[in-house]
């Protein structure tokens, strides 16, 4: 080194200690190390956190949120104890009380309620990662009102791939990236998934493959795609079915995949008078049937040896039997398909629609590849090789967030099977405990007895009418009309609905809200400000409407000063968690993988893991399940849950070092009283991988379905069909055309009858009340924030302060508007007044911001005149819950006729250029935060 | 010393790829707390919680709309740090000293116990990539990490810079820029990486991959072989099935 | 550029007390005792308390010695050791005119030299910026600020006649620097598309700033505010620095109107000052899609 060089230290100490948790700042649930240090005092702080190498989720990779994980933890917004509310509803003032003080309060609201009535309570959990245990609770307590927020995220995506073909996008599957040569992407939330899909389009792109953007906005992956398709929004089924179209009449679809592993061959009845059309034919074991090539017999789907036939028909009692096949290639090759026909209201021309299936086709078929590995499949038949496909797809709530949702995801996900390419190499590949298809999931429970706990799981998958979830009368059991006439098939309820229903009191009302997590009185509903004034309505005695509501969540967010009874969570830093094989699990396509979260510090607060004070508060209300034979408490908190709790014999939250005959095994097992130890000196998760050669056509793999079974992910092998039609959605429409006892009001006959089509199909949403409205308006999640919890952070806060409404470039001329000005935007439902910014790599109708950078003022610890509450915006204000009256007296709700999925996507809008306003509008008086302001400078450093 | 070295043993420096980088700032934030917990003064935030939040960062992530002559608009993210520049002008016009070019690797450095806060590398800088910390009123820039990438407390594979470790599309890639051979000179040799601002005159050292060519999918009547019709003229579905199923 | 009040009252002040330094020590005017210690106090208070005003500007004052250490390198380091030199060799000089009423010729022509480098170092410190084109003008910008150092200087030394050429000379260079600075930005050929590097895909425009907030970058290099009056400005700025002191000294003297003159001058100079840094477009400015 030159003499007049400064000496620096080259290798300072890292850290003191590194702590391996998982990480909370979005859903992703990467692994991180948290590097501790000593502070001056001696005690060890957290400094500095950096993506675990070893986790399968990231691979030692981490986004922006992930590092900035210090800020959130060390948030002035944190609650410091639990509360209960002194002045009115809305208002945030609270008195600090003690943890007694709060369960005492609670039990007493809620203890009346179980002895008598179970359904007054009403338990949703938000962006819960613990719904395996919360909803535990819930049925112990016996109502039948709990759900987390998969009603308003994305149902549609998820239901549509569990009927289709027994799993979907994200946690239940994921592209194969090391194969893939075209990887096609639908509109999706960043963080759905995050790290995973970023580091798969850099492996992608660093092969030359093809990304294929289909986005109304250009940005962040559609940025990067090398082509960009922006399309009208709620038209991509559309689009997907004219490409289905152009490689049904090409002949470019893989017949053979289509015969051995899905219905495709299956018959189904075909006579439009049997009461009965439209049915599968089953055998006596109720195994569907298909005519074998080999003896031209009928033959159950799954007999040894048997070569189903896609065209073959079968008579039998005087009615017709024909294969699915042949109804999809009567509805698909029909002229509405044709590109030309949907181009217009695609946005797309034809030949860009031709010229993309073509590629799909091209890629699929000429670019083949045959892997290595010898395999059974569940008739027996070996081969020697797998042949692969590597074409993949990818969506979540672009395409989900529309009233046609369901339908456009089940063309979706039929486009990746007509091609052959789901679970085979270079395809769509399923993660463990998927596939499952939705008979091997539970159907929805709502037998409700005061007292005792509910007769099983709340949510599940419907499989007909006689499944749905109605009381005597017919009316919704359930507060939110899950498993109603409304939306049969609504497998995650609908929480956005829970609040306006239990203020209507239809189906009925309610005495306690008991909410986690779930911002409902700012950015997590439609239709804001009636929300808020559904909170704080009273009744002709002064009394709410909603009279209790009990909220935890770890920050002053704005749904607190909402709430009657605050339970103070923790941060993510100073609490245990399970990511659960019985939840939403970690795992990759060639690995079964579960995680922990653990105190890597302890709370300075009065606060608890809200999982914990479940525990104690179960224990208050003696519910089964929570207390001991002896009345004590079971759990003594999460931990102890995670650790002792066993959902069937020898199967618990953990599948990681359980306890077994010999010694430690994995999968099945007993208890292990030092699991959580195991845990953290592996980094926090566990990993099994699927063995080469069982890890690809994991539905029709003998190697693959006995290594779940061992695992304890499956009882006994279940292979299965995909099912491009899904049989129970026919059953709907039967119903709703007059067949069996269980009937639909007359009112939704029709609706029923077109919108369940057993094969998919894509239709305009409702336009009613539109008129005049022809703007598409949409809100996209930033990657470096997660919903509100961003702004809480100094340092994410800085990249998204606020948030201007992106306007085309023809709009921003057409209305005189330029960047900086403000325009007013009207839906039929309000009005905002907002700062715009022109974009020109935008549909050229469809305008967009950043969703959740708005602010109440006095929330979140930030000044008043903070720019999220000056400046920034939320779009929800013009998005109602209800769709415009239609003059029969009765307004619809603004979410998919099939699964109940929120329509936030629908939203049309116009726009008028205005003179600029003090602040964005509308505008809320301050809340009082129950927390203070946060510091006026940061210079963050642990280890001087 | 502000006098630049005639030459540097080696050439360490950043290859960002524009092509792939997808804006998402784990880069960006990735710094902000290995810098704030290590090297010199933390970067501190003012207002962190009010009406006017700013802090310092040595890397942040632009975006830029790029429209051409013909066809759809692309938009591109654009992270930008230190380039580390053979001629850095930010070095020459120190007048302490604070400012040096390191002469094994050629990072360059401020010595904040000699900087005087003077600012005027930051206004030799053509790029934007010193900020003057506002609570501690040095001088702060990125370092590339120079206390990870010879760290004997890290595992090997972990010494690089924090935005590199982090990057989680595989954006950012390190290495010596003055050896040939390397891994970044080969990836900047294939994909015609370019410098910033090359009329500066300041040699940076990092280098910027250009995006692929966008909207290149070939037009359909290339494609069109791949979605030749099973049958050319409409003979119904059952002539279709026929045919298609000929092919099982 | 943030017009910084440090640094224009730094830049006007220091020049105009350097420049009547440079006079002094040649000679001009020959004055001794009371009425010597008179000059030189103006000039000192100018060039030191600029000097002073210019510590504001820094981050870390107290360790503003080390600034002398670069003199191989840096103009600002040089400036700092001419300005020291200047200081020291004038106040020797002035000892003698004051104290001793001894002129040390030899020692005035030294000081006059520093007092001459260190404007000339000053102006360096901003003519070698190719980040910022208006100010990297090889002969304009450091004539501008010796033209305006020597005029200043005649003025307040009473030299009517050199200061009237002197302030006519300053104007127009003056007005040069600004003419010819209006083109340099183009002329350094640093665009957005030469910044991104992205022009050869099509026309490049700033869409999202990393952050959403301001930054330090922004509040030094990026000042818009005040600039649509530039040509006003000016227009007010060389009528005070020039016009008016040079009719005023054209008209019959008088202490009164010298005075409304230096006054006058030292307004059009401030203006100009800054102007000069209000002006300056920094090229970062582009990545941003700002200048």
């Amino acid at each position: 080194m030159p003499k007049d060089q400064p000496e620096i230290d080259l290798s300072p100490k890292v850290s003191d200690e590194i702590r391996k948790t998982t990480c909370y700042m979005c859903a992703c649930r990467c692994g991180i190390n948290v590097h501790m240090k000593k502070d001056p005092l001696g005690d060890l702080k957290v400094a500095y956190i950096e993506g675990n190498r070893d986790h399968p989720v990231n691979q030692g990779v981490l986004c922006a949120k992930g590092s900035a994980g210090i800020m959130q933890h060390n948030a002035p917004s944190r609650l410091k104890s639990p509360m209960k509310r002194v002045g009115p509803r809305g208002s945030g003032e609270f008195e600090e009380i003690s943890w007694d003080e709060a369960y005492e309060i609670a039990a007493k609201w809620l203890k009346p309620i179980r002895e008598t009535n179970p359904e007054k309570l009403a338990f949703f959990t938000g962006r819960d990662q613990s719904q395996s245990f919360t909803s535990l609770w819930a049925q112990a307590f016996g109502t039948p009102n709990y759900a987390a927020h998969g009603g308003f995220c994305s149902v549609n995506m998820a239901a549509a791939g569990i009927y289709t073909m027994g799993g979907a996008f994200w946690e239940f599957g994921q592209p194969d990236w090391d194969h893939t040569k075209l990887f096609m992407l639908f509109g999706v939330a960043e963080d759905h998934d995050s790290n995973p899909i970023k580091m798969g389009i850099g492996k992608i792109k660093k092969r030359g493959a093809r990304v294929i953007g289909v986005n109304p906005i250009r940005t962040g992956y559609n940025a990067v795609a090398d082509d960009w398709v922006g399309i009208t929004p709620g038209t991509d089924g559309l689009f997907i079915l004219s490409m289905v179209h152009c490689l049904m009449k090409a002949g470019k679809i893989d017949l053979h995949y289509l015969a051995q592993y899905t219905d495709a061959p299956v018959l189904i009845n075909s006579d439009p008078k049997s009461p009965e059309y439209g049915l599968y034919l089953r055998d006596g074991n109720g195994k569907q049937l298909v005519v074998d090539r080999n003896t031209g017999k009928l033959a159950a789907f799954d007999s040894p040896g048997v070569r189903p036939d896609l065209s073959g028909t079968h008579r039998a009692k005087g009615v017709t039997h024909v294969p699915v096949f042949h109804k999809m290639a009567e509805m698909y090759l029909s002229d509405e398909y044709a590109p030309e026909a949907v181009a217009e209201r695609c946005g797309i021309p034809a030949k860009r629609i031709r010229a993309i299936a073509a590629e799909i086709a091209r890629v699929a078929f000429e670019e083949a590849f045959e892997l290595d590995h010898a395999w059974t499949d569940f008739r027996g038949e070996k081969h020697e090789k797998m042949t692969g496909r590597p074409v993949s797809f990818h969506s979540m709530r672009g395409i989900s967030a529309h009233a046609n949702g369901f339908q456009t995801c089940r063309a979706l996900h039929m486009l990746q099977i007509l091609l052959g390419t789901v679970e085979v190499p270079g395809g769509f590949r399923f993660k463990p405990p998927y596939p499952k298809p939705a008979t091997a999931h539970p159907k929805p429970h709502v037998g409700m007895t005061p007292g005792a706990p509910l007769n099983g799981p709340h949510l599940g998958f419907v499989h007909g009418p006689e499944d749905l979830a109605l009381k005597a009368d017919g009316s919704a059991a359930r507060i939110d009309k899950a498993f109603t006439w409304d939306n049969p098939m609504s497998s995650h309820g609908l929480m956005h609905m829970v609040i306006s229903n239990a203020h209507a009191g239809d189906p009925y009302k309610i005495d306690t809200l008991f909410m986690y997590m779930a911002n409902m009185s700012w950015n997590s509903s439609m239709n804001t400000s009636g929300v808020m004034e559904m909170l704080t309505d009273k009744d002709e005695n002064d009394n709410y409407v909603i009279p209790h509501i009990i909220y935890s969540d770890a920050y002053s967010s704005e749904m607190v000063a909402y709430s009657d009874l605050i339970l103070p969570d923790t941060t993510y830093l100073e609490r245990h968690d399970c990511i659960s094989l019985l939840d939403r699990p970690i795992c990759e396509a060639d690995a079964a993988a579960d995680a922990i979260r653990w105190p890597v510090v302890e709370p300075d607060r009065n606060v608890k893991g809200f999982q914990s004070a479940l525990c104690d508060l179960g224990a208050k209300l003696g519910l089964p399940g929570f207390v001991n034979d002896d009345g004590t408490q079971k759990y003594a908190d999460y931990a102890d849950y995670i650790v002792t709790h066993e959902r069937r014999p020898g199967i618990g939250p953990l599948a990681g070092w359980r306890m077994g005959e010999t010694g430690l095994q994995n999968g099945r097992g007993a208890p292990n009283e030092g699991q959580l130890d195991s845990y953290i000196s592996n980094g926090g998760f566990f990993v099994e991988h699927i063995p080469d050669g069982a890890n690809y056509y994991k539905p029709w793999n003998q190697a693959y379905q006995s290594w779940a079974v061992d695992m304890g992910l499956y009882d006994s092998p279940q292979p299965y069909l995909f099912s491009l039609y899904v049989e129970p959605m026919r059953k709907f429409q039967l119903a709703a055309e007059g067949h069996g006892d269980i009937q639909p009001p007359d009112h939704l006959r029709a609706r029923i009858k077109a919108t369940m089509s057993p094969l998919p199909i894509w239709y305009e949403t409702d336009q009613q009340g539109n008129e005049g409205f022809t703007i598409n308006a949409l809100t996209q999640r930033p990657m470096a924030m997660y919903h509100s919890w961003g702004s809480q952070n100094a340092w994410l806060r800085q990249l998204h302060g606020r948030n201007p409404m992106y306007l085309p470039t023809r709009l921003m001329r057409e209305n005189g508007l330029s960047d900086g000005d403000w325009a007013r935007i009207t839906s039929p439902h309000g009005e905002i007044t907002v700062p715009v910014m022109e974009m020109a790599a935008l549909n050229e109708n469809t305008i967009w911001t950043w969703n959740a950078i708005g602010k109440r003022k006095g929330a979140w610890a930030l000044d008043a005149d903070a720019p999220e509450a000056t400046k920034g915006f939320l779009l929800n204000h013009l998005i109602h819950e209800l769709l415009p009256a239609k003059g029969d007296g009765m307004r619809w709700s603004n979410s998919d006729p099939i699964t109940g999925q929120a329509a936030w996507f629908d939203l049309k809008v116009r726009i008028e250029k205005t003179t600029a306003p003090k602040e964005s509008r509308p505008e809320y008086p301050p809340l009082k935060s129950p927390v203070g302001k946060g510091p006026k400078d940061l210079a963050w450093k642990v280890g001087k | 010393m502000t006098i630049l070295p005639e030459s540097t043993d080696k050439k360490l420096g950043l290859v960002i790829d524009l092509d792939t980088c997808v804006g998402c700032h784990a880069c960006v934030i990735s710094c902000k707390g290995w810098n704030t917990e290590n090297y010199g003064a933390p970067l501190s935030d003012q207002d962190a919680y009010g009406a006017n939040p700013s802090g310092t960062f040595l890397n942040r992530v632009h975006s830029y709309e790029v429209q051409p002559a013909e066809g759809e608009a692309q938009l591109i993210h654009f992270p930008k740090s230190c380039l580390h520049c053979e001629d850095a002008p930010c070095v020459t016009v120190c007048p302490t000293g604070a400012s040096y070019k390191r002469v094994e690797d050629g990072i360059v450095l401020v010595n904040e116990s000699d900087c005087i806060g003077c600012g005027l590398c930051a206004w030799a800088c053509p790029y934007g990539a010193r900020e003057m910390d506002q609570e501690e009123n040095v001088m702060k820039k990125c370092t590339l990490c120079v206390d990870r990438i010879y760290n004997e407390n890290l595992p090997e594979v972990d010494r690089v810079p924090s935005c590199v470790r982090t990057c989680p599309a595989g954006a950012r890639h390190f290495g010596d820029l003055g050896d040939p051979d390397s891994e970044v000179s080969q990836l900047v040799a294939e994909r015609g990486g370019v410098d910033l601002m090359p009329e500066q005159g300041t040699k940076p050292v990092n280098k910027y991959l250009p995006p692929r060519p966008k909207d290149a999918l070939p037009e359909f009547d290339v494609l069109a072989p791949f979605l030749e019709p099973v049958i050319a003229e409409p003979k119904g579905f059952l002539g279709w099935l026929d045919k298609a199923l000929e092919k099982i | 550029m943030h017009p910084a009040p440090s640094v224009i009252i730094f830049t006007t002040f220091s020049g105009l007390g350097f420049g009547l330094l440079i006079w002094l020590g040649l000679g001009y005017p020959s004055v001794t005792g009371w009425s010597a210690f008179a000059f030189f106090a103006i000039a000192y208070i100018m060039a030191v308390g600029g000097l002073m005003a210019s510590t504001f500007h820094l981050g870390r004052p107290e360790r503003a010695m080390k600034a002398f250490t670069q003199w191989r390198s840096s103009w600002l380091s040089r400036e700092g050791i001419c300005a020291v030199l200047a200081l020291i060799v004038m106040a020797l000089y002035g000892a003698g005119l004051v104290f001793f009423s001894q002129q040390w010729t030899l020692l005035g022509w030294t000081g006059a030299l520093f007092s001459l480098l260190t404007v000339f170092t000053t102006s360096m410190i901003y003519t070698q910026l190719k980040s910022i084109p208006r100010w990297n003008q090889t002969i304009l910008t450091p004539a501008n600020f010796i033209s305006l150092s020597l005029a200043g200087g005649a003025l307040l030394a009473g030299q009517v006649t050199a200061a009237s050429f002197l302030l006519l000379i300053a104007g127009l260079i003056q007005m040069a620097t600004w003419l010819v600075g209006d083109t340099r930005f183009e002329q350094a050929g640093t665009d957005m598309a030469s910044a991104t590097q992205l022009g050869n895909i099509g026309q490049v425009r700033a869409f999202e700033p990393p952050h959403t907030g301001t930054n330090y970058l922004l509040r030094e290099f990026v000042h818009v505010v005040g600039r649509k009056h530039a040509q006003k400005l000016r227009v007010i700025s060389i009528i005070l620095m020039a016009a008016l002191p040079v009719i005023l000294l054209l008209m019959p003297f008088s202490h009164f109107l010298a005075l409304i003159a230096v006054v006058a001058h030292i307004a059009g100079v401030l203006v100009a000052r800054w102007l000069f840094f209000a002006q300056a477009e920094h090229v970062v400015g582009l990545y941003y899609g700002q200048r």
